[in-house]
């Protein structure tokens, strides 16, 4: 193999990395503040890709951009005053189970309505395209792709670390009664932070909706690397989360380049399995209760 | 003889009223005596995972087959029962097709479509000398050194699968001398349809370039669509399955690759889904809703009326499988699997909607019919969301034996085990 495809390889691996976060980012988010292992948080990927389908015939791509995302994040609203808030601060057993179940129901209301067959969903017209970065020649979508995941990642890190918002989250998850002795009520924090979690996962569906398979159990596709980008990175850890999704990435695209890619999803997982061996908390968990 | 016959029937009347009295009219008695009355046949296939959508056709066809089965008085007078269930894997398919023989007297197993399951499934039909026929799983080894006495095989194997599209690309010059590349999904039905795949290369004097064995639970395919263009390829030979070949064939669109495609797994849900503008390419189907023959259009009418969709290729294996075995027991008036085995062994004509009948070859009880080659049209072809595809004619043509595309006995034999 050339030098040459090593480093497209590289490069593709570090943008591939870049969309296990959209969904990585939320879980741990959520995970954060309240407690609760969202096993559901897949599904609300899909159901992300699926508003996409039904609402773009008539706002377009452009529009069910913006209004698939919103109607994942409420929907997020929903799920975390009618269920999420019944386990804040319980056995993580008792939150894995109720969004184990989650997930199924919400697979299963996917299949009854669309179908199990996958559904066809591509790219619009005025994003296709390649674009030549020096002799390295990529899919424009991708790089598109890259520009408004970063663009995510930026805002999140600025929400969470310049606003009066952010502030009260990361004191809250630090420590909920202080929040509450000094008279803020954490309930609408956990509300949005649910909406900003869930919303994402469903935004990565919308984003992903145009290259992947669309189908009722695409949520479950996703959710393993997505923890596994998690553990490794540190749970509540931001730029863990960031390093270990790039990381996953990286390995993934190099064993495929130099032509282990039948050991490329195992290779994902020796990684986590290293990590753990020698940062049981994860890359940058050593504040496991913090998030920043 | 009239008077004999009176008394014979009255005492047969007294004695069953006395049987009835005598048992208490027990409900579980009478729930036995109903169930004798139905003929009961079990359906297994994957209803989810990476299979699941291919499995959504093959049940929906099933219950259509048993229905239409039953509105034309079912099977010997009898009414049939369908038992339909999620496969899941390969070590829940052989527990509930045990159970589906044991508990519920099925008088055979149908569907399929994991290699692996059809594997299990087929030792526990044969230690409980039960037929299965097979309407999904395509590994040639199945009908090789796997096969088995009680299993049949409506799916294609892959050696026919290979043989009928490599037809299309030797006549388009894509073999002799001609570089390919492969990728091939990391299970058993790939690694077996990469064999054969390299067997009919070597024989037609082509080489492969690349292939790269690929997780069944990978989405992404850039790395390799990377490595594609580098290797510069004449073809791109796709070995994938499920919802992999969908994802592949949209991010190939994506990455505005130009390579010919081609690939030998294939099933219409996935270029379905795929759509217009990304599905690209050769490929070889057992079936497809286009066919121009009554049957087919019987058959797609039937389907679209009652699901509101084109039926795809599954869905004709398991309603082709059902119908044979309905047609077998009414014209034997037995539904007892070694009277049946023998029936279809004895080499029996079957209408599969095609142009002509098909049988199966007795050696390795693998269905002997006719395949097609469908190409993507092009965009600006395209009128409506199934119909993406142009066919060739039959394969083999209507001068050929049937056996032309079939895995010779060198290639892959099978001894039954006794």
């Amino acid at each position: 193999m050339s030098a040459m495809l090593l480093a497209q390889q590289i490069l593709n691996g570090l943008l591939d990395g870049v969309y296990y976060l959209l969904i990585a980012l939320g879980l741990s988010l959520i995970f954060s503040l309240g407690g609760i292992v969202n096993l559901a948080h897949g599904a609300f990927y899909a159901i992300g890709a699926y508003l996409t389908l039904v609402l773009s015939p008539w706002l377009g791509f452009g529009g069910s951009f913006v209004a698939a995302p919103v109607a994942v994040a409420m929907l997020g609203i929903v799920i975390e005053r009618t269920l999420f808030r019944r386990f804040y601060r319980s056995d993580p057993i008792l939150s894995l189970l109720m969004t184990f179940g989650l997930a199924m129901v919400a697979e299963q209301a996917l299949r009854m309505i669309f179908g199990a067959p996958p559904l066809s969903y591509s790219i619009p017209p005025w994003l296709r395209g390649q674009v030549a970065i020096g002799s390295f020649i990529y899919s424009f979508y991708r790089v598109v792709l890259l520009g408004i995941a970063a663009t995510c990642i930026a805002g999140l890190w600025l929400l969470l670390q310049k606003t009066s918002f952010g502030r009260v989250v990361r004191a809250g998850v630090q420590n909920p009664d202080m929040v509450g002795a000094l008279g803020i009520s954490l309930q609408p924090y956990m509300s949005a932070v649910a909406a900003l979690g869930i919303g994402l996962a469903g935004f990565a569906g919308v984003l992903l909706a145009p290259i992947y398979s669309i189908h009722p159990a695409m949520g479950q596709e996703i959710i393993t690397p997505a923890f596994v980008v998690v553990v490794i990175g540190g749970l509540g850890s931001f730029w863990g989360v960031v390093a270990a999704a790039l990381l996953v990435g990286l390995v993934k695209g190099v064993m495929v380049g130099i032509g282990y890619s039948a050991a490329s999803t195992a290779a994902i997982y020796l990684l986590m399995l290293l990590v753990l061996l020698f940062r049981p908390r994860g890359l940058f968990g050593e504040r496991i209760t913090r998030f920043e | 003889m009239s008077n004999n016959n009176q008394f014979t029937r009255r005492s047969l009347l007294k004695t069953a009223g006395g049987i009835a009295l005598v048992s208490g009219i027990s409900a579980p008695a009478i729930l036995r005596a109903q169930t004798a009355e139905v003929i009961r046949i079990g359906h297994l296939t994957p209803r989810t995972g990476f299979l699941g959508p291919l499995g959504e056709y093959a049940a929906m066809a099933a219950d259509l087959a048993v229905e239409e089965i039953n509105a034309a008085g079912g099977m010997m007078g009898r009414k049939v029962e369908l038992l339909k269930e999620d496969s899941v894997n390969p070590q829940t398919a052989s527990t509930k097709a045990e159970r589906m023989i044991e508990r519920d007297k099925v008088a055979c197993i149908i569907g399929e479509i994991s290699s692996a399951s059809c594997l299990t499934i087929a030792q526990v039909a044969s230690r409980t000398k039960t037929l299965y026929i097979n309407t999904g799983g395509n590994s040639d080894a199945l009908r090789g050194k796997d096969c088995q006495r009680y299993m049949f095989h409506v799916e294609s194997q892959n050696s026919m699968y290979v043989k009928t599209v490599g037809r299309s690309f030797l006549r388009d010059g894509l073999v002799k001398g001609k570089k390919w590349y492969s990728l091939t999904a990391d299970y058993s039905f790939g690694h077996d349809l990469l064999k054969v795949s390299k067997r009919f290369m070597e024989a037609n004097g082509g080489q492969f370039v690349g292939d790269d064995l690929v997780p069944t639970d990978a989405a992404d395919f850039s790395a390799y669509l990377l490595k594609i263009r580098e290797a510069k390829p004449d073809l791109v030979a796709i070995n994938l399955a499920g919802n992999q070949t969908t994802n592949f064939l949209k991010q190939y669109a994506e990455f505005g690759l130009t390579i010919p495609v081609g690939g030998f797994g294939f099933d219409t849900a996935l270029a379905w889904a795929a759509g217009k503008g990304n599905f690209v390419g050769t490929w070889p189907v057992v079936w497809h809703h286009q066919l121009d023959t009554p049957g087919s259009k019987a058959f797609v009418a039937a389907f679209t009326k009652k699901y509101n969709k084109p039926p795809e290729n599954q869905a004709w294996g398991d309603y082709i499988a059902i119908k044979i075995v309905a047609q077998t027991i009414n014209e034997l008036k037995s539904a007892e699997s070694p009277k049946i085995i023998q029936h279809f062994e004895k080499g029996a004509k079957f209408d599969l909607l095609k142009t002509r009948p098909g049988y199966f070859r007795a050696s390795d009880h693998q269905l002997m019919h006719e395949m097609y080659a469908v190409t993507a049209l092009p965009a600006d072809k395209i009128k409506n969301q199934w119909d993406i595809f142009a066919s060739s004619p039959a394969v083999p043509g209507p001068n050929e034996d049937l056996e032309v595309i079939a895995a010779t006995k060198e290639e892959n034999s099978c001894t039954f085990p006794s």
